[in-house]
């Protein structure tokens, strides 16, 4: 493609619009303006100079901030709607979607649920949206920063007076400069940290350049961080699961493969207490009722040293205790394992003692443990009790009379025993349910008396395995660093020239100009040079 | 301790009438142009500024002395939270104020903290233990900056305001002169929120309710002003209070509805009178305070805030609460109602920098846009708080 040569004899690539070494206007529109539009220094940029292929016509979509603008606008639009009525992962999970938007909700919530938007943030277009914000975010910031790039670089001390007179800052005055002025404008100059150069009698001071890269390394943090996002569906990058696990409980980690268990050893929630805890917090108790003050989980991490061998049995070894809470979760490899739910009192094992109705004597205590039934408890001297049936979520009787379970959890725990005694070796068949008993097959001489319930807590552990987080948090960082270095410094430019008997000044900054103004000002206070006047007010 | 928790309040109030005395002392100082435009503060600015910082000192000391006596920093609740977000606001107009000297700011930038510390004392302000989620060192680091970079941001609005009652030609009724008018009637609102519940709080009313809530069990509730609407199923147990017009739906807080509807009534009088008594639009009315000040100045201010917040609330709102979210939740982002709308500011604020930038929005259209961010802000504060209920919601 033709280059574009300057009357001041240097060679800009096409589409320049002000020479990037003297800064003379180039393109006819440029040379009509009344200031020059500064913003990438009037340097060629693709997407302000191609427009005929496809890949033209796509990259010029992507690279106009406007449209940019409107990805943002749209996807912060369509984040509000996901946010009118509560999202698919936070409705409860025992009620279809399909069921519950509409009950809950009405109408209103029909038509929620079936344009998707009770699971907007994982929908196609969603992400469609964010992919567009991925896309403009690389072509806008290359078709921007090699040319900002290279103009910044090849950009000449003695700017040519037709850039000079068409910046925003600019004083015109007859006369020539003066040593002794210039001496303190040097030397005020330094003291604001600008780098001088000089030329011909020419001077550019200039400070901050490098804020001018801030957009883009911050861009590329946005990159980085979208990037690591994606990522996520990688599989092996991402665990997420779940684990309820009972005091006293050993159970294999889901998500790694057999090689981890852990083991609870105790559950433990405490309350705020009045009179325990400091009393300032008193008033709040008495006003809300109960606090919880902490959920706990005592584990025991172990790992399997036969994982891996086929066939072989697990061959526990320990690897630590360690306590797990809400914001302190167990770690490990790369791993974390957080408190995050619980269920408290669960039916454990139940306690009856065989005992004679009449004379209330006791035979024997049998312990029934709920999640591991014998079929047959021998009391000695003849005394034994069957269980002939065990119905742990009890929910009355078919037609024909057999006891029904609902589930099998330990909810409602029922049995059939057979009480067998000297006096009726045959046994006799007493029904227990909680606080009832019911004799089928008769009345009967003994009874099992019930004594006593053992109960335990369930502990509800996540477990997560997130790889892309060193990326997330790389690109985080340098988002940050580039916002910072965009935003707390500007890009400050100071021109004098002389030329034909006349003093040219002239300033630029990226933003700030009252800072500039003012920065100007005190540089030039008791000399002789023109102050900059700002032509750009309102 | 507890002596400790009652220095702590008197400061607070001591920090609010030094606020009020300060947007006195600055209302007198306005006709001095900002130092920017060549002139120094005058005495009154001097004085209004000095009394200002000495308000902050006082509000610090609230907030240590709190802080020393609950045993974690007084931000875990929406009373603490929300006077912090004043007293932060109050901070980012001293930082605005050293670099610009501009007097107005703090005409207007003073009372927007008042009415917000005012606001803030509606809710409870016992002291409150940290439930399990709260218990880690992110809540300070998140909470506080998130606030800082609000207000920072709120500064912005704040000289955008001043700009559109500034330019705004109040001469003819036009678009632009209600759309502003509609900013002043919310924030009259507020007033008439504060002066309702204060109202009530000081004549002990208390209206104790029956009712069946969401799901479908028998509960009570107690109205402290008197119910316009009760709740579902509602039944009235105490004597000689007033009995609400309709019920609401199960579905529906019928309470805070009900503080809704009490502080948008009291919002139409208070505004209504205001309009019919001076003649004038309130915006007209405070016109002739704005007048000395240079535009650009203001615009400056405005997108300088923008700039120093915009950074200060990423950090504080998205990257420590996503670190803490992945420690307290297990996850870094989940889509919750408080994340989206902290994104939905991120990314409102980055529109107005490119629009800035690329669009030349400046001025007027500028200082719309740094309306609509607070506005943005101010939702996430109060609506998303108490309406969508989300992981955030404070007890309260
Ligand atoms: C959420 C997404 C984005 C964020 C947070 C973001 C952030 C920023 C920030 C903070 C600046 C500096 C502004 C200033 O200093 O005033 C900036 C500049 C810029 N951004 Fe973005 N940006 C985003 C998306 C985009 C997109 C999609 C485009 C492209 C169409 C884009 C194009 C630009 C350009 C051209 C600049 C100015 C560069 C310059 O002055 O040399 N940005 N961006």
């Amino acid at each position: 493609m033709g280059k574009v040569k300057c009357e001041c004899g240097h060679v800009n690539p096409h589409g320049t619009i002000l020479c990037e070494s003297c800064g003379r206007s180039l393109t006819d529109e440029a040379k009509k303006e009344n200031l020059v539009d500064m913003r990438y220094e009037g340097s060629a940029r693709r997407s302000q100079t191609y427009n005929k292929t496809i890949i033209d016509k796509v990259w010029n979509f992507f690279s106009s901030v406007k449209v940019g603008i409107w990805i943002i606008v749209l996807i912060l639009v369509a984040a509000s709607f996901g946010t009118i009525l509560p999202q698919e992962f936070y409705i409860p999970s025992n009620v279809g979607p399909e069921v519950y938007y509409e009950d809950v909700y009405g109408w209103f919530g029909k038509i929620y649920y079936m344009i998707g938007f009770h699971d907007l943030y994982n929908s196609i277009w969603f992400s469609a949206l964010i992919a567009a914000l991925g896309v403009s975010l690389v072509i806008c910031s290359l078709d921007r920063v090699i040319p900002l790039y290279r103009a910044l670089k090849t950009q000449r001390v003695d700017r040519h007076e037709s850039f000079m007179k068409k910046q925003r800052l600019f004083a015109e005055q007859p006369g020539s400069l003066q040593e002794a002025d210039m001496e303190k404008v040097r030397a005020e100059l330094k003291k604001k940290h600008y780098k001088i150069r000089e030329k011909n009698g020419s001077l550019l001071a200039e400070k901050n350049r490098f804020s001018r890269w801030g957009p883009y390394v911050n861009h590329i943090g946005l990159i980085l961080f979208l990037f690591g996002a994606m990522l996520r569906s990688v599989q092996g990058m991402y665990v997420d699961e779940l684990l309820w696990i009972r005091e006293g409980e050993t159970m294999q980690i889901p998500g790694t493969d057999g090689e981890y268990y852990v083991k609870n050893d105790q559950f433990t929630l405490e309350n705020y207490e009045e009179g325990e805890d400091s009393e300032v917090f008193n008033e709040a108790i008495n006003r809300v009722g109960t606090v919880a003050k902490n959920y706990q989980t005592d584990a025991i991490l172990y790992r399997d040293e036969n994982n891996g061998l086929p066939g072989a049995k697990p061959e526990l070894s320990e690897v630590k205790h360690d306590d797990i809470r809400v914001n302190e979760p167990m770690k490990f490899d790369n791993f974390a394992v957080y408190q995050t739910s619980f269920r408290q009192d669960e039916m454990k094992a139940m306690h009856f003692a065989l005992t004679n109705k009449e004379t209330g004597r006791e035979f024997g205590e049998v312990v029934v443990d709920l999640f591991d039934q014998q079929a047959m408890y021998d009391l000695g001297n003849g005394y034994k009790v069957e269980l002939l049936g065990y119905y742990p979520d009890f929910d009355g009787f078919t037609e024909e009379g057999e006891p029904i379970s609902k589930s099998p959890l330990p909810n409602k725990p029922a049995f059939l025993f057979n009480m067998i005694s000297p006096e009726k070796p045959d046994g006799e068949v007493s029904f227990v349910e909680i606080q009832n008993t019911m004799e089928p097959l008769g009345e009967t001489t003994y009874k099992m008396a019930f004594k006593n319930l053992e109960t335990r807590d369930v502990s509800a552990l996540t477990i997560r395995k997130d790889l892309t987080l060193p990326i997330l948090s790389i690109g985080g960082i340098i988002f940050m660093i580039g916002v910072i270095q965009g935003a707390y410094w500007n890009h400050r430019r100071i021109w004098i020239r002389e030329k034909d008997g006349s003093i040219y000044m002239a300033g630029h900054t990226n933003k700030n100009w009252h800072g500039l103004k003012r920065e100007i000002h005190t540089i030039l206070e008791g000399t002789a040079l023109p102050e900059p006047e700002d032509r750009q007010t309102d | 301790m507890s002596d400790l928790a009652g220095v702590s309040s008197t400061l607070l109030y001591a920090a609010f009438l030094l606020y009020l005395v300060a947007t006195i002392l600055f209302g007198g100082s306005i006709r001095q142009k900002g130092l920017r435009e060549g002139k120094g503060l005058n005495r009154w600015g001097k004085l209004a500024i000095t009394v200002t910082v000495i308000g902050f000192v006082a509000q610090l000391g609230y907030f240590f002395t709190r802080w020393a006596a609950a045993g974690h920093a007084p931000v875990s609740n929406l009373f603490e939270f929300t006077t912090f977000f004043g007293m932060m606001i109050v901070g980012a107009f001293i930082l605005m104020f050293f670099i610009y000297k501009t007097a107005v700011l703090g005409l207007f930038a003073l009372p927007v903290a008042i009415i917000i510390i005012a606001y803030a004392s509606m809710f409870p302000r016992e002291i409150s233990p940290l439930i399990p989620a709260l218990q880690s060192q992110w809540l300070h680091i998140h909470v506080t900056t998130a606030a800082l970079g609000q207000a920072i941001l709120a500064i912005s609005f704040i000289a955008g305001i001043i700009y559109l009652v500034k330019n705004i030609d109040q001469s003819i009724s036009t678009k632009k002169t209600k759309w502003l008018e509609t900013v002043m009637f919310f924030i009259v609102t507020v007033v008439g929120f504060i002066i309702v519940t204060t109202g009530f709080a000081l004549a002990d009313y208390s209206a104790t309710f029956d009712y069946v809530n969401k799901e479908e069990a028998a509960a009570v509730m107690e109205y402290n002003v008197p119910a316009l609407v009760g709740p579902n199923e509602g039944v009235l147990v105490t004597d000689g209070k007033m009995s609400p017009f309709v019920d609401m739906p199960a579905l529906i807080n019928a309470k805070k509805l009900n503080t809704v509807l009490w502080s948008l009534g009291a919002g139409i009088i208070l505004y209504l009178a205001i309009r019919l008594i001076t003649r004038k639009r309130v915006a007209a009315l405070l016109q002739p305070l704005v007048r000395n000040v240079s535009s650009d100045l203001l615009d400056e201010i405005s997108y300088r805030s923008v700039l120093i917040g915009f950074p200060v609330f990423t950090l504080g709102a998205l990257i420590f609460a996503m670190i803490w979210a992945q420690i307290a939740w297990t996850r870094f982002w989940g889509w919750d109602p408080k994340e989206v709308w902290a994104l939905i500011t991120f990314l409102f604020y980055a529109a107005f920098l490119h629009l800035r930038l690329s669009k030349g929005w400046h001025g007027e259209k500028s200082a719309w846009l740094a309306v609509i961010g607070f506005g943005i802000i101010m939702f996430n504060l109060v609506a998303v708080n108490l309406v969508i209920a989300g992981l955030h919601s404070y007890a309260g």
